[in-house]
């Protein structure tokens, strides 16, 4: 079975992100960029389901600027199979990702559909969802295990209460959770080997989608500052504060 | 038109999250109604009609909603998306889960997590883990919007809605629910708890959490987790305060061996008072804690139920 892989470049993980002084977004500029971290337990999940022989092919896509192909080449370094970059500058909304995702998905015809739960730039949580309802197909979302079948995919997800397993018919989406694998670090020989391996160019308008965003960010601010208050020596003068503060 | 909130809820009691939910929809524009969909929750039902400010309750009561699982609350939401101008849900995973299907549905795009309602069709969200802070404006049409609970005042008690039945939708058969293991705990539930105290690697082990379980049973307590302390497999994956986790804002939280990744932060800044043990001074953590000692949690910890118990806790 084929299995598709969306895969987002962000901002990485352990970058402290700034404002722009003048509210417009965030900056970006000289910013270590990597692959979503959600979106990499994603091809960890792809990749081991092939090593196991129940996947033959995988396919990584990113929606995103030329640079976006870098991230694509690290899924296929991880073991993904070939890629497809759907070029387009600026902010692209969950919305758009889903329907050229959805054209792909017609195109290429995968069993399985496997994504990070949220971008962490964003904190959208909507693209794996908005696609399966595009497809008119079952979802497995916050992914905590999987055991897969030919027809169906079983999936443990983490939910506020604890963890509750669905049984999705295939074809499907599933979006990852933190728990679900640690994924790999490429190896050097298979940076090499990712280098030829093939990867399509697309527009969005290709598959016929608008991506303008429908929303219109008219600022980003920075949250409320918290600042340090006090150290206090003891435990007992610990409570003491928290008792004139209210707090207990 | 109107405003429709979906209710969070165990088919036995309503979740705060939904009265929470309520006080945005007014903001967005009344009058507001709420949809109960479950399974035998009739009493759900009767809880949401008292909370002031709702005109209506569209109770769905049909085994295919026990769970609420995503791919049947979808037809059941867009039978009746017609009558409104906004949809909103609490960002529970159950919201984040059904939502985005119905907006894609709709072809208009989900404003996640909302934090503040600047005007009806204007809205402040957290991006980047809350480290910036989006004012987003919707197009003309349809709003969907999922809302951070722990954002807004729980509305009053005090309203007397209407109950009107509503038909289930169609059983789209995608998925099947099969199981659950749900934490057991006599506790607060995490995200409505006056007080958290949450542990992090510094605990060491599942075994060393019964420390913190002690204060939080002195002091009515939730008891929460960073990331590494689920990741080791101290504690379940539903303890977890974050970015990705869940998101406090009790009157009190304390950190205890949690060094304070941003990540971690995310999830707990809003708290009124935050506390923080921690043997490493340095620890950013104490870079927003009211009040921090640094100590050997080890020792901290029994001292302060000691403590607690003197002074009558």
């Amino acid at each position: 079975m084929k299995v598709l892989v969306p895969v987002k470049r962000v901002i990485d993980y352990n970058v402290k992100v700034r404002v722009k002084a003048d509210q417009s977004g965030v900056d970006l500029a000289n910013v270590k960029m990597s692959m979503n971290p959600f979106d990499e337990i994603a091809v960890e999940e792809a990749v081991r389901l092939k090593e196991k022989g129940k996947v033959s092919e995988i396919i990584a896509v990113s929606i995103g600027p030329a640079q976006a192909s870098e991230t694509i080449r690290t899924a296929l370094a991880m073991g993904a199979d070939r890629g497809i970059l759907v070029k387009a500058e600026g902010e692209i909304e969950p919305l758009a990702v889903a329907k050229i995702l959805k054209a792909i998905c017609d195109a290429e015809k995968p069993m399985l559909v496997i994504t990070g739960k949220q971008a962490i730039d964003d904190d959208s949580n909507q693209t794996g969802q908005m696609l399966a309802a595009m497809l008119g197909w079952g979802q497995g979302t916050f992914a905590h295990s999987l055991e897969l079948s030919e027809t169906s995919a079983k999936i443990a997800r983490e939910i506020d209460g604890g963890l509750q397993t669905v049984e999705v018919k295939l074809p499907a989406v599933m979006t990852t959770d933190l728990r679900l694998n640690e994924p790999r670090y490429a190896s050097l020989p298979n940076i090499m080997k990712a280098k030829k391996k093939p990867i399509e160019e697309k527009t969005p308008a290709d598959y016929g989608v608008d991506a303008a965003p429908r929303l219109k960010v008219l600022k980003v601010t920075e949250p409320a500052k918290r600042s340090a208050g006090i150290k206090v020596k003891s435990v007992s003068e610990l409570l003491d504060k928290l008792k004139e503060a209210g707090a207990i | 038109m109107a405003t429709l909130v979906i209710a969070e809820h165990d088919n036995k009691s309503l979740n705060d999250a939904t009265a929470k939910t309520v006080t945005a929809a007014l903001a967005v524009g009344g009058p507001v109604h709420v949809l109960v969909a479950g399974d035998g929750c009739k009493a759900v039902a009767d809880a949401a009609a008292k909370i002031a400010g709702v005109e209506k309750i569209l109770l769905a009561d049909n085994a295919l909603y026990a769970k609420m699982i995503a791919e049947a609350m979808e037809p059941l939401i867009l039978s009746v998306a017609d009558k409104y101008d906004a949809i909103l849900a609490p960002a529970t995973t159950s919201g984040k889960n059904y939502l985005p299907r119905v907006a894609a549905k709709l072809d208009v795009p989900q404003i996640s997590e909302i934090l503040k309602v600047i005007s009806p069709d204007t809205f402040e969200r957290p991006i980047y883990a809350g480290n910036a802070i989006q004012t987003v404006q919707a197009a003309a049409g349809k709003k969907i919007i999922t809302v951070r609970a722990t954002a807004f005042a729980k509305a009053a008690d005090g309203g007397s809605a209407t109950i009107e039945n509503l038909a289930a939708a169609a059983d789209p058969g995608f998925s099947k629910f099969d199981s659950e293991a749900l934490s057991k705990s006599e506790r607060p539930e995490l995200t409505s708890a006056k007080i958290v105290i949450s542990g992090g690697r510094g605990l060491g082990s599942g075994e060393n959490f019964k420390l913190i379980d002690k204060i939080a049973d002195r002091l009515h307590a939730a008891v929460g987790a960073s990331r590494a302390a689920v990741d080791a497999g101290y504690v379940p994956n539903d303890y977890q305060v974050g970015q990705t986790g869940k998101v406090v804002a009790p009157e009190l939280y304390l950190a205890v061996g949690i060094s304070g990744a941003i990540q971690h932060l995310a999830g707990m800044k809003d708290s009124k008072v935050i506390a923080a043990i921690n043997k490493d001074e340095d620890a950013p953590i104490f870079q927003i804690a009211d009040y921090g000692l640094v100590a050997d949690l080890f020792q901290a910890l029994p001292e302060m139920d000691q403590e607690l118990a003197k002074r009558g806790y």
